[in-house]
């Protein structure tokens, strides 16, 4: 991999150790991890619960400073939140209850300075109409369902059109039906546009079907055990998928049982 | 010899949907009289109507106008009060007492909120404070306030900003710490910072609180009022509505003292009725954060 000079290169994790103290104790949730995320990659971030991979999303976010290496988005060190980072979180509330699915959309495009007025309008309106929303558009995210709040949190990250868009487990709350059909979603979302995102989840079968390239985390702490290149997406191709998501298992899973009892669960997911 | 039971094999089957217009009721309205039970204020308009003919009926039956006077007395009395011009006055000088402690007190509790929500030396603060005072009634300080004020408005705003003062200020704060990580997390991701993040991430999603916060504290602020101007009632010879009714009993009219309590009572219903309702229909009703 060439990395630096390479114009595709857009995120660079390198030797990333992050922490975090809960009551008790100071816990190590990744150790040195590295990983670098090329322009139009749909990159996830796969491994079990206390992998760190959340963590991961959040330092990205800039929501945590890593104790030891860097994360540089475009050559710039990453140091707080910011508006090029879009989120997108698994909780249905992350949505503002105060305010409509178009000003939600909009709230976002105002607060960070990006655009105002009419031009915040139109660009709300044209994200709400891509993930199909234009019919709820004045309706208060209280009356929606949960696949309908997740795409308006989509629609909000993408009016934002940032740098790269963070997905945390965006479907994790969603049932088995709806989480296909938003995986489809995303997936056409992307055709239309290209842009990058890098999505944590915990499902492989997920993770094939949205990812290019998988980065998979070994728990406690988190540490690489491979990247490896996804299928083509909508690869109809049962055969090839089946391998690809044995392999994976048996890489998540072949220490699994030693692994159980060394150490407690960590809080992440 | 028992064997565990098998599901029987059956055959497989596929239903034949019925076309949409073929169902007989889908949705029908409901009749006049369900309508008319789930509207709330008629249903508590009834509720009033049956609390007054019940003291109507039971004041007939005691039959003694000294003790219990009848409603209709009373209507008679409230009536008399407003046309001839005392009872409003009295009601105009509480009520503007009373937003103007009420006042003060919020910006107050604002004032003490915003300390603690910014440094945590300020919650402690807050946190001691409020458990010192928050308990003491107010009507209890009222010696002292007359004593360090004297006999006036001054002692009134002081009993009544320290019964609006911790209510609100208590409620706002833990509607503060009660906003979830992700809507911060969003507010700091869109860019977010200082006053921007309090009033457009903290005060909206904390609102349910601050509102109960407010309600509390004007029936605190309202009953610390009644209460002290009945007790040190007049003041540059006007006073309040506590003060009619103090006039009231001494001279032994008491369908007059019920009229000022029923006065008393009526505000009181129309401000949660009207206005805070209002509020929160517009509010937190609308947003689906309360139900």
């Amino acid at each position: 991999m060439s990395a630096g000079d390479g114009s595709g290169l857009l995120l660079d994790v390198r030797g990333v150790t992050l922490q975090y103290k809960t009551r008790e104790h100071l816990v190590t949730a990744t150790y040195r991890v590295d990983f670098q995320v090329h322009r139009a990659d749909r990159f996830v971030l796969l491994g079990p619960s206390g992998c760190g991979k959340s963590t991961l999303l959040k330092a990205v976010g800039g929501y945590l400073t890593p104790v030891e290496g860097e994360i540089r988005l475009g050559g710039e060190a990453i140091r707080r939140p910011g508006p090029d980072r879009m989120m997108v979180f698994q909780e249905f509330d992350q949505l503002l209850p105060w305010k409509t699915v178009k000003q939600n959309v909009r709230f976002a495009l105002t607060a960070s300075g990006l655009l105002s007025g009419r031009a915040a309008e139109e660009r709300a309106a044209h994200y709400i109409d891509k993930v199909g929303l234009t019919t709820f558009a004045d309706s208060f995210p209280h009356t929606l369902s949960g696949g309908m709040k997740q795409r308006v949190a989509i629609a909000r990250g993408m009016a934002m059109e940032p740098a790269i868009l963070l997905m945390d487990e965006p479907f994790g709350a969603l049932d088995a039906l709806t989480r296909r059909k938003m995986q489809e979603e995303l997936l056409q979302l992307w055709e239309d546009t290209h842009f990058t995102v890098l999505f944590v989840t915990h499902s492989i079968p997920e993770a094939v079907t949205i990812g290019n390239r998988i980065l998979l985390l070994s728990p406690h702490p988190g540490q690489v055990k491979a990247e490896l290149n996804s299928l083509p997406p909508g690869d109809g191709n049962p055969a090839a998928r089946k391998v690809l998501e044995d392999r994976i298992h048996r890489m998540l899973f072949t220490d699994q049982v030693e692994d159980a009892y060394v150490r407690p669960r960590g809080r992440d997911s | 010899m028992t064997r565990p039971v098998q599901p029987i094999l059956r055959p497989e089957r596929t239903g034949a949907l019925v076309a949409q217009d073929a169902f007989g009721v889908v949705a029908q309205p409901l009749t006049l009289w369900e309508r008319a039970w789930n509207n709330g204020a008629l249903r508590k308009t009834l509720l009033l109507i049956l609390l007054a003919l019940l003291w109507e009926g039971y004041a007939r039956w005691v039959n003694n106008p000294l003790l219990v006077p009848t409603f209709s007395a009373t209507l008679q009395a409230f009536w008399e009060g407003i046309s001839s011009g005392v009872l409003p006055g009295r009601t105009a000088y509480s009520v503007r007492v009373l937003l103007m402690g009420y006042s003060a007190g919020i910006a107050l509790a604002a004032l003490l909120t915003a300390c603690a929500v910014s440094t945590r030396i300020g919650t402690d603060l807050l946190e001691t404070l409020s458990s010192m005072f928050n308990p003491l009634p107010a009507i209890a300080l009222l010696p002292l306030a007359l004593l360090w004020f004297g006999l006036g408005n001054p002692s009134l705003m002081f009993v009544m900003v320290h019964s609006v003062l911790w209510p609100v200020a208590l409620n706002t704060h833990s509607g503060f710490r009660a906003v979830s990580n992700t809507l911060r997390m969003v507010g700091q991701n869109c860019g977010l910072s200082g006053a921007g993040y309090i009033f457009r991430i903290l005060i909206p999603a904390a609102f349910p609180s601050i509102l109960t916060g407010l309600k509390i504290g004007w029936a605190f602020a309202w009953r610390t009022l009644i209460a002290a101007e009945l007790v040190f009632g007049v003041s540059s010879g006007q006073g309040g509505l506590g003060w009619f009714i103090y006039e009231n009993k001494n001279q032994l009219e008491v369908p007059s003292v019920f009229a000022g309590l029923f006065c008393v009572i009526l505000i009181g219903l129309a401000v949660e009725n009207l206005v805070f309702r209002n509020i929160e229909l517009r509010t937190v009703r609308r947003w689906g954060m309360q139900t």
